[in-house]
C-alpha cells in the first residue's frame, strides 16, 4: 500500500513505515505501538458517552467509503436507541466492483483499525453482535481478519467486559461465497438471514429494520478504519487532513493501464494527475484515453476532462461521473471501448440477482447489444436502443445495480459514440487487436504494490 | 382514514394501506404482475412504479405506504414511459405464442401490453428457453419460457400453502423457478398457482388445449365437497364443465380453492356417468324408461312396505345431497312411515341424537377464525379434510395466534403449532379430558361433574404438550375448540363432544364442529335425521328396502362390509345417483340417474350456517334428473301427499320457513338467502355418553382418514386427482416400535383382518402414529372389506 | 452420516455465530464445509444441510444456485477448480490472453472439467484485487496474482 508523502497518512499510517518487521504490521502489537486501540481506550477511560462519540464522528464529516458518500455520523444517528432487542452492526467488505480492491489490502494489512472501528462503532450504537461480511474472492484477508479478531479477543479489546468496562461486542466473520450484488447492503442482509441475496425494497430502511428485522448499520471497511483516528485525534484533525468540504484522506485504488497499480491514501481533492503520477503514470508511458474514476458504475471520462480534475466528490461528479469507491481504472490509447463496455456489460448481467425485471432483462439486452456491436455484427439504430435500454433501466430497478449497469453504458456513448459507430458501419474496430493485446501485458514492475 | 390525491381525484386511504391497495379500494386499478393482495410484497415486476409529488424517483404503488395529502400520478409521461419499458421488458424473453397459450385471452401480460405497451418489437436477440418442468398431474410447467419471474407461485407455496415447494434457482437472467430436485408440488392447494401465474406459465393440466378462454360461459356455483362451500365457477363448453375456478368471498375460501375443489368436476363428465334408468331383469340391469323405472320402484317400495310394514324401509343419503334433495328424501320416508333415514353415513356414536339443543355447526362464522387468540383442533385430518380451514389456521399462527392439535395422527399440517399431540382413538377422550383437567388446574377452576367426565378410561398423562395447549387457552380472549371429521366418525363422538363442551365452558372458548361434508349443517336443517334407526343401524339390523341416495355404501359407511352384506341381501335397493358404481351390480335394483350439482339447482348449507343456492350450469346429462324431480316423482307414484313442487326453490322456501333468516339479501353467492337459525352445540342435561370401550391390551386400532380425493362420489372420478400423491392406495401405517412388536418391517406386504373382511396391503413405517394403531385409509376400495373406521384390527405379514 | 464428525462440528460452530433461532444464517458456510468434504453440493447433500438448518431444500438449492462459489453438478468440480478473473482491470492487464492460454493448454473452455477430471477452468468476475491484476483463485481458497503467459504452466505445474 503506497501512501503520499505529503500527508500524514490515517488508514495506512506506519504500515510500511521501513520497519524490519513489515510482515507483522498488521498484528496487534504492532498496530498498539503506533498508537492503535487508544481510542477505544480513550472512550472506556474518560466514559465518553455513545452520543459523543457519534457527535464527534458528524463533526468530523466522515462520508461513507463504500460509494454512496453517506455521512456517517448522521447514519449512526438513526439508530434508535431506545430499541428494546438486539442491534446488528455490520462491516460491508464484500468488496467486487469491477476496479475496487481497497477493503483487501485493509483487511491484510490493517484490520486491527477495522476492529477497533467496529468495537467504537458497536459501542456507540449500543449493539453487541456485529458481522463483518467479507467478499468471497479474498480468502487470505478473511483469514487474516479472523486471526486479527483472535489477537483482539485475547487482548480484551472484543467481547465481554472489554477492558473492563462492562461493555460488550461480539464480532464475527461472515463469508460471502461469490454474489456482487452481497455488496448492496440490503442484499446482504438477506445474505446474512442464509439466503439469496436479493436486494430489499426500500425503505424501509435498515436502521428501522435490517438483519433479522432489527434496527442495523452497515458500514464500509475503510469507514470504520477511519473511525478510530477520528475518535483519538478529534473531528479537527481529521478534517484538517482533507481539502475543505472533503474531510479526511481516502484510499484510491488505481488500476487498469498504469505501472504501478494499487492503493494510495491521498487526501481528498488531491489532483488527478498526481494520482496518476503514484501509481507510476501510465503503462509504458503511453498516452491516457479516458478513465472511469469510481469503480465502473461510474461514467468514464475522456483523458482531457480527468487530467483537469481533483479526486473528491464533488470534482468528479460536477463532470458527470462519480468519486464512488475511489476505484480508479485508467485505460490507456490502447483500449477499444467497445470491447471494455463489452467487458462491464458482462460483469453487470451476470452479476444481476435476477430479481426485478428492468435490471434482470436490461443487463442482458445491453450486453447482447454491446457484444454483437463488439464482434462486429452490429447493426444501425443499435445504439440508439442500446441508450434508450440504458435509460429504461434507469432509476426503475430495485437496488443501483442496475442504475450503475446503466450509467456505464451511458457514460461510454456520451464520450465515445464515434468508436461505437465506427465498429458498427466498419464492422470492426479503431485500434487494431494486436495494438490492444500489447497494451494489455504487464510490463516488469518497478515496485509491488500490495502484499 | 387518510386524504390522498389520485390524478387530481381525491381519495379516502386507511392508514398504513400501500398506494395500490387505496387505488384499489377507490376503484382505480394500477397496473401489476407481481403483486397480489393476498401474498407479500415482491415489488420486483416494476409494473406498478408510479409518480409521487416530491419523491426523486418513480415508486413502486405495491410498497408504498399511504401518508397524508399524498399527490399521485398514474398517468404521467415518467409513469407512462416507464410502463412501456418494463413491458418491453418482460416481452424481449417471452415467447409470442398467445395464439397456442392456454392464457391466450384472459393474460395479464396479453391485457396490459395492450393497454400500455409498445407496438412494436425492437429486439433482435434471441429469447431465452426455459426447460420445461414436472409439478404433478394438475398443475403443468411445461411453457417456463413463458415466465416473468413475479415469483408469485414461490410466495403462493410458503405463504399459503405452507411450505416452500417451489423457489426461483440461478441469478439473473438464468433464473428460474423449479422444485427441488424435480419433485412436484405436493400441495393440496397446487391449483391456486394456476390462478396466481399472471401469465401462461403455469397452467390447468386437465384443462389444457380443451377450450380457449372467450368459448366458455361461465356459471357460478357452490364447490359440493367440503364443509365450506367454496364459491366457485363452473366454466362451462358445449354443456360439459371444462374448468373451475374460484369466485371471491373473502368470508368463505377468498380467492382460494383446495384442489379437490378445483378439480373434481373432471368426475362430472367420468363414463361412469348414468344417462338411463337401469332395473335389475333377469338379476341383471338394463336400461329403461323412465317411466317403467319409476312405477317399477314405486310398486315395489309400496308392496315391500304394505307386506313388512314401514320399519323394513330405511333411507340413507349422502351429505354432500342438497339441501332441497335431504328434505324431499326424508319427507318420502317419513310419508311412508319409516323413521328410518340418515345422512350422516360415516358416524359410529349417535349417542347425541336427541340431546342437542340445536344444530351443530362450527360456532363462528368461518371469517372469525381469523380473530381467535387460540384455537385447539381435535381429531382431524386437517389439512386433508378441509384444505381450506387449514389455510385460515395457518395464517392464524403466522400472525401469532395459538393454534394446537389434538389428533390420531401427527401429519404435517404444514401449520406453526403451539403444541402438537397425536393419542389413539380410544384415548382421544382421556387426552382432551387431560386438557381440560390442566387448564381448570392452572385457572383454579374444579371441573364440574359431568357423566362425560370421570368415568372415562384410564385417565390420560399430562404431558408437556397437553399442558402447553392447557396453557395457550389461558388469559386468550377469544378462543376456540373445534371437532374434526375425525372426532364425529368417532365411536367416542358424544363423550368427546361432552367433553369439549365442558372445556369451551370452562374457558370461554367457542365450541365448533368443522363439518364432514358440504351439507352437514343442511342434513339437520332438512331434518334428515332417524326417529328410528340412524345410519349405521339400519345396516346393522338389516332393512327389506333400501333407498339410497348419492351415496357409496361400499366406500362412504362406516362400516363399509357391514352396509354391503345388508345391501346384498335385502329384497329391494332403489339408488338414485349420476354414477354407476363399480358395487351397484351386486345390489342395485332400480338405479334412477341423477343429475349432481352442475346439472341441477339446490343450496347447500355450510359449516357456519350460511344458505348458499345455486342454478344449474349444463342440462342433465343423457337423461339424468334432478334429484328433487325424481323424489317428487316418486312421492307421487307412491300416492303420497306434498310432492307437487314447481322448482327447488319452493322446496327451499318450505325447509327455511321456520328457520328464521337474518339479512335475507345477497348473502353468500348466487341467491344466497341468508344464515340458518337454531346453530347451537350445546348438549342437554340429561345427555349420557356411550359407555367407554377400552381395547384389549395389545389389540391393535384402527386410525381411519377419508383421502381428500376419496371422499365423496364425484371426486374419487376425477382423473388427474388420482393421479396425485394424496391418491395413492392405502397402505398399513405403523409407528416403528408396533412394526417392530409385530416383527415386520417397512414395505412388507401385510394382510390386516378386521371383522368381518380383510385386506392386503403395504405396511409401512410411521412415526407421527402412536403406538399400537394401524392407519388404514377408509373410502377406498382396497379397504371396503374392513370393519368399522375405528375398530381393532390384527395384523400379520401376508 | 452424510458428513464426517469434524465437519459436522465446523457446522455446529458456525451456527453458533447467530443468535438462537437463526441457524439458516450458517447455510452458506455450512454448505461451503459440505463441499469442501464432497467435492460438490447433491442434491442429498442440500436435502441433509436443510435438515440440519431446519429449511426447505427449494431454499438451500435456492442458496446453491445464487452464488458462484457453490458446485451443485459432480460434472463441473474437477479436483481442482481455476476461477480466472474477467472484469475489466484484469482484463486490461492481460486476463484475455491467460483465458486463451489455459483453454490452450487445458483442452477446455470455461465452465469445462479436463477429461482426467483434474481441473475445471471456471469464468469468474471480480474479486477485489484489481491492483493485482490479472488473478485468478484456486479452489475459492487461495489467490493467484499477476498472471503472465509465461507463468502459467508453472501454475498449472504447481496445482495440477
Amino acid at each position: 500500500m503506497a501512501i503520499l508523502g505529503a500527508i500524514d497518512p490515517i488508514l495506512t499510517k506506519d504500515l510500511d513505515a521501513g520497519t524490519s518487521d513489515v510482515s507483522d504490521a498488521w498484528r496487534c502489537r504492532a498496530y498498539v505501538e503506533r498508537g492503535g486501540y487508544s481510542a477505544l481506550k480513550k472512550i472506556i477511560s474518560e466514559k465518553i458517552p455513545p452520543a459523543r462519540v457519534i457527535d464527534e464522528l458528524k463533526k468530523s464529516a466522515l462520508r461513507g467509503r463504500g460509494g454512496a458518500g453517506f455521512p456517517t455520523g448522521l447514519k449512526w444517528s438513526f439508530m434508535p436507541s431506545d430499541y428494546d432487542g438486539d442491534k446488528y452492526l455490520i462491516c460491508n467488505s464484500d468488496e467486487g466492483e469491477p476496479g475496487s480492491f481497497k477493503d483487501r489490502d485493509l483487511l491484510l494489512l490493517n484490520p486491527h483499525a477495522v476492529i477497533e472501528g467496529m468495537v467504537i462503532g458497536a459501542y456507540a450504537m449500543g449493539v453487541k453482535r456485529a458481522y463483518n461480511y467479507i467478499h468471497g474472492e479474498i480468502p487470505e484477508a478473511c483469514a487474516r481478519f479472523l486471526e486479527a479478531l483472535d489477537e483482539a479477543r485475547a487482548a480484551g479489546f472484543v467481547g465481554n467486559d472489554i477492558l473492563g468496562s462492562g461493555f460488550c461486542v461480539e464480532i464475527f466473520a461472515h463469508r460471502g461465497r461469490g454474489a456482487y450484488v452481497c455488496g448492496e447492503e440490503t442484499a446482504m442482509l438477506e445474505s446474512l438471514e442464509g439466503k439469496k441475496g436479493q436486494p430489499r425494497n426500500k425503505p424501509p430502511f435498515p436502521a428501522a429494520s435490517g438483519l433479522y428485522g432489527a434496527p442495523t448499520t452497515i458500514n464500509n471497511t475503510e469507514t470504520f478504519a477511519a473511525v478510530p483516528f477520528v475518535v483519538s485525534m478529534g473531528a479537527d484533525a481529521y478534517l484538517a487532513a482533507g481539502t475543505p468540504g472533503n474531510g479526511g484522506t481516502k484510499l484510491f485504488s488505481v488500476s487498469g493501464h498504469v505501472e504501478r497499480p494499487g492503493n494510495y491514501e491521498v487526501p481528498l481533492g488531491t489532483p488527478f494527475g498526481a494520482l496518476l503520477e503514484l501509481a507510476g503514470g501510465v503503462r509504458a508511458s503511453r498516452a491516457l484515453k479516458a478513465c472511469i474514476p469510481g469503480g465502473t458504475s461510474a461514467a468514464v471520462l475522456p483523458a482531457e476532462v480527468m487530467m483537469n480534475l481533483t479526486m473528491d466528490y464533488d470534482s468528479i461528479s460536477r463532470a458527470g461521473s462519480m468519486l464512488g469507491s475511489g476505484a480508479v481504472i485508467v485505460l490507456d490509447e490502447t483500449t477499444c471501448m467497445v470491447g471494455a463496455l463489452e467487458a462491464i456489460t458482462y460483469f453487470y448481467q451476470r452479476e444481476s440477482c435476477g430479481q426485478c425485471s428492468p435490471c434482470r432483462e436490461g443487463t442482458r439486452w445491453m450486453h447482447r447489444i454491446v457484444r454483437r456491436i463488439e464482434n462486429g455484427e452490429g447493426r444501425s439504430g443499435d445504439l440508439e436502443t442500446l441508450e434508450d435500454v440504458a435509460r429504461n433501466i434507469s432509476g426503475r430497478s430495485i437496488c443501483a445495480l442496475g442504475d450503475a449497469a446503466s450509467a456505464a453504458v451511458q457514460g461510454f456513448l456520451k464520450h465515445f459514440r464515434g468508436e461505437f459507430a465506427h465498429h458498427i458501419e466498419r464492422g470492426q474496430c479503431l485500434v487494431p487487436r494486436e495494438v490492444q493485446r500489447e497494451g494489455c501485458r504487464l510490463r516488469e514492475r518497478s515496485s509491488k504494490a500490495t502484499s | 382514514m387518510i386524504s390522498i390525491e389520485i390524478d387530481g381525484r381525491k381519495v379516502l386511504a386507511r392508514e398504513g394501506a400501500t398506494l395500490i391497495d387505496a387505488a384499489r379500494d377507490a376503484g382505480i386499478s394500477i397496473p401489476h404482475f407481481c403483486y397480489h393482495k393476498k401474498l407479500s410484497v415482491a415489488a420486483n415486476c416494476r409494473m406498478c412504479l408510479v409518480e409521487v409529488e416530491k419523491m426523486p424517483k418513480l415508486v413502486p404503488a405495491c410498497a408504498t405506504r399511504v401518508a397524508d395529502g399524498m399527490k399521485v400520478f398514474l398517468h404521467s409521461e415518467l409513469v407512462l414511459g416507464a410502463q412501456k419499458a418494463i413491458l418491453e421488458f418482460l416481452l424481449i424473453n417471452h415467447p409470442l405464442d398467445c395464439p397456442v397459450c392456454d392464457q391466450g385471452g384472459e393474460c395479464r401480460l396479453q391485457d396490459l401490453s395492450m393497454r400500455c405497451g409498445g407496438t412494436r418489437s425492437r429486439t433482435r436477440e434471441a429469447k431465452r428457453v426455459v426447460s420445461p418442468k414436472d409439478i404433478g398431474p394438475l398443475v403443468s410447467m411445461r411453457e417456463m419460457s413463458r415466465c416473468i419471474h413475479c415469483t408469485r407461485c414461490v410466495r403462493f407455496c410458503r405463504e399459503i400453502a405452507g411450505l416452500a415447494e417451489l423457489g426461483m434457482i440461478g441469478r439473473g437472467g438464468d433464473s428460474e423457478i423449479a422444485g427441488f430436485a424435480g419433485r412436484g408440488v405436493d400441495s393440496e392447494l397446487s391449483g391456486n398457482l394456476i390462478d396466481v401465474c399472471p401469465v401462461g406459465a403455469l397452467t390447468s393440466k386437465p384443462f389444457r388445449f380443451r377450450a380457449r378462454a372467450w368459448e366458455l360461459s361461465r356459471r357460478p356455483s357452490i364447490s359440493p365437497h367440503d364443509s365450506f362451500g367454496a364459491n366457485v365457477a363452473l366454466d362451462v363448453k358445449d354443456d360439459r364443465v371444462v374448468r373451475v375456478v374460484p369466485r371471491e368471498n373473502e368470508e368463505i375460501n377468498e380467492c382460494w380453492l383446495s384442489d379437490r375443489d378445483r378439480f373434481s368436476y373432471e368426475g362430472l363428465n367420468s363414463p361412469d356417468r348414468l344417462k338411463k334408468p337401469l332395473i335389475r331383469i333377469d338379476g341383471a340391469l338394463r336400461e329403461v324408461e323412465w317411466n317403467s323405472a319409476l312405477d317399477y320402484a314405486a310398486h315395489a317400495i309400496k308392496s315391500l312396505v304394505e307386506t313388512h310394514g314401514a320399519d323394513a324401509l330405511a333411507s340413507l343419503a349422502s351429505p354432500n345431497s342438497t339441501l332441497e334433495e335431504l328434505y324431499l328424501l326424508q319427507k318420502l320416508t317419513h310419508a311412508l312411515g319409516s323413521g328410518n333415514v340418515d345422512f350422516r353415513p360415516r358416524r359410529r356414536d349417535f349417542s347425541t341424537d336427541g340431546h342437542r339443543s340445536g344444530i351443530p355447526w362450527l360456532g363462528m362464522r368461518i371469517a372469525e377464525v381469523d380473530e381467535l387468540d387460540a384455537a385447539l383442533v381435535v381429531g382431524s385430518f386437517l389439512r386433508k379434510d378441509h384444505p381450506l380451514f387449514a389455510l385460515r389456521l395457518r395464517r392464524l399462527a403466522k400472525r401469532g395466534g395459538r393454534v394446537s392439535v389434538l389428533s390420531l395422527a401427527d401429519d404435517d399440517a404444514r401449520i406453526d403449532f403451539h403444541a402438537r399431540l397425536a393419542a389413539r382413538p380410544s384415548e382421544l377422550p382421556a387426552a382432551l379430558e387431560a386438557i381440560f383437567r390442566a387448564f381448570a388446574r392452572i385457572v383454579g377452576e374444579t371441573p364440574p361433574e359431568t357423566r362425560a367426565l370421570s368415568d372415562a378410561t384410564a385417565p390420560y398423562p399430562e404431558t408437556d404438550a397437553i399442558r402447553a395447549i392447557a396453557e395457550s387457552f389461558v388469559g386468550a380472549k377469544k378462543s376456540a375448540i373445534f371437532l374434526g371429521a375425525a372426532a364425529e366418525h368417532s365411536p367416542n363422538a358424544g363423550r368427546i363432544h361432552a367433553i369439549a363442551g365442558a372445556f369451551a365452558r370452562v374457558s370461554g372458548a367457542r365450541l365448533g364442529f368443522i363439518g364432514d361434508a358440504a351439507n352437514g349443517v343442511g342434513g339437520y336443517v332438512a331434518g334428515a335425521l332417524p326417529t328410528g334407526l340412524n345410519a349405521f343401524e339400519m345396516f346393522a339390523r338389516p332393512r327389506k328396502v333400501y333407498l339410497l341416495h348419492g351415496v357409496e355404501p361400499e366406500l362412504d359407511c362406516h362400516n363399509p362390509a357391514q352396509a354391503v352384506f345388508a345391501l346384498r341381501h335385502t329384497e329391494l335397493v332403489v339408488v338414485i345417483t349420476p354414477f354407476a358404481g363399480e358395487a351397484i351390480p351386486e345390489y342395485a335394483d332400480v338405479v334412477l340417474p341423477a343429475a349432481p350439482f352442475s346439472e341441477t339447482s339446490g343450496s347447500f348449507v355450510n359449516t357456519e350456517g350460511r344458505v348458499q343456492t345455486f342454478e344449474g350450469a349444463c342440462r342433465p346429462l343423457g337423461s339424468s334428473r334432478p334429484a328433487w324431480k325424481i323424489f317428487c316423482a316418486l312421492g307421487r307414484l307412491l300416492g303420497l301427499p306434498g310432492f307437487d313442487y314447481a322448482s327447488s326453490a319452493t322446496v327451499r322456501d318450505e325447509i327455511l320457513a321456520p328457520h328464521t333468516l337474518e339479512g335475507r339479501e345477497g348473502v353468500g353467492g348466487i341467491g344466497g338467502i341468508g344464515w340458518v337459525e337454531g346453530l347451537d352445540n350445546a348438549l342437554d342435561e340429561a345427555f349420557t355418553p356411550l359407555e367407554a370401550k377400552t381395547p384389549a391390551a395389545g389389540a391393535l386400532e384402527r386410525v381411519s382418514d377419508v383421502p381428500i380425493h376419496f371422499s365423496d362420489a364425484i371426486v374419487r372420478r376425477a382423473s388427474a386427482l388420482r393421479e396425485t400423491k394424496d391418491a395413492a392406495p392405502p397402505e398399513a401405517r405403523m409407528h416403528p416400535k408396533t412394526l417392530e412388536d409385530l416383527k415386520i418391517s417397512d414395505g412388507e406386504r401385510v394382510r390386516v383382518r378386521q371383522a368381518p373382511g380383510k385386506a392386503t396391503l403395504t405396511a409401512r413405517i410411521d412415526a407421527t402414529l402412536p403406538e399400537a394403531c394401524v392407519r388404514v385409509a377408509a373410502a377406498h376400495p382396497l379397504t371396503a372389506a374392513l370393519g368399522d373406521m375405528f375398530g381393532t384390527l390384527e395384523v400379520e405379514r401376508a | 452420516m452424510m458428513l464426517a464428525r469434524e465437519s459436522l462440528e465446523k457446522i455446529d460452530r458456525e451456527i453458533a455465530k447467530y443468535p438462537e433461532g437463526r441457524k439458516q444464517s450458517a447455510v452458506m458456510e455450512a454448505l461451503a464445509v459440505a463441499q469442501d468434504e464432497k467435492g460438490f453440493l447433491s442434491d442429498e447433500m442440500i436435502e441433509f444441510v436443510a435438515g440440519l438448518l431446519g429449511m426447505a431444500p427449494i431454499s438451500v438449492r435456492e442458496v446453491v444456485s445464487f452464488y458462484a462459489m457453490y458446485k451443485h453438478e459432480a460434472a463441473s468440480s474437477g479436483k481442482t477448480r481455476l476461477t480466472l478473473c474477467r472484469s475489466l482491470p484484469c482484463r486490461l492487464s492481460g486476463a484475455d490472453e491467460i483465458a486463451e492460454t489455459l483453454k490452450e493448454k487445458l483442452g477446455i473452455d470455461f465452465g469445462e472439467t479436463t477429461p482426467d477430471g483434474r481441473m475445471t477452468l471456471v469464468e469468474g468476475e471480480c474479486m477485489g484485487a484489481c491492483g493485482d491484476a490479472p488473478v485468478a483463485l484456486i479452489d475459492d481458497k487461495r489467490m493467484c496474482c499477476r498472471l503472465t503467459r509465461e507463468g502459467v504452466d508453472a501454475l498449472l505445474r504447481e496445482i495440477g
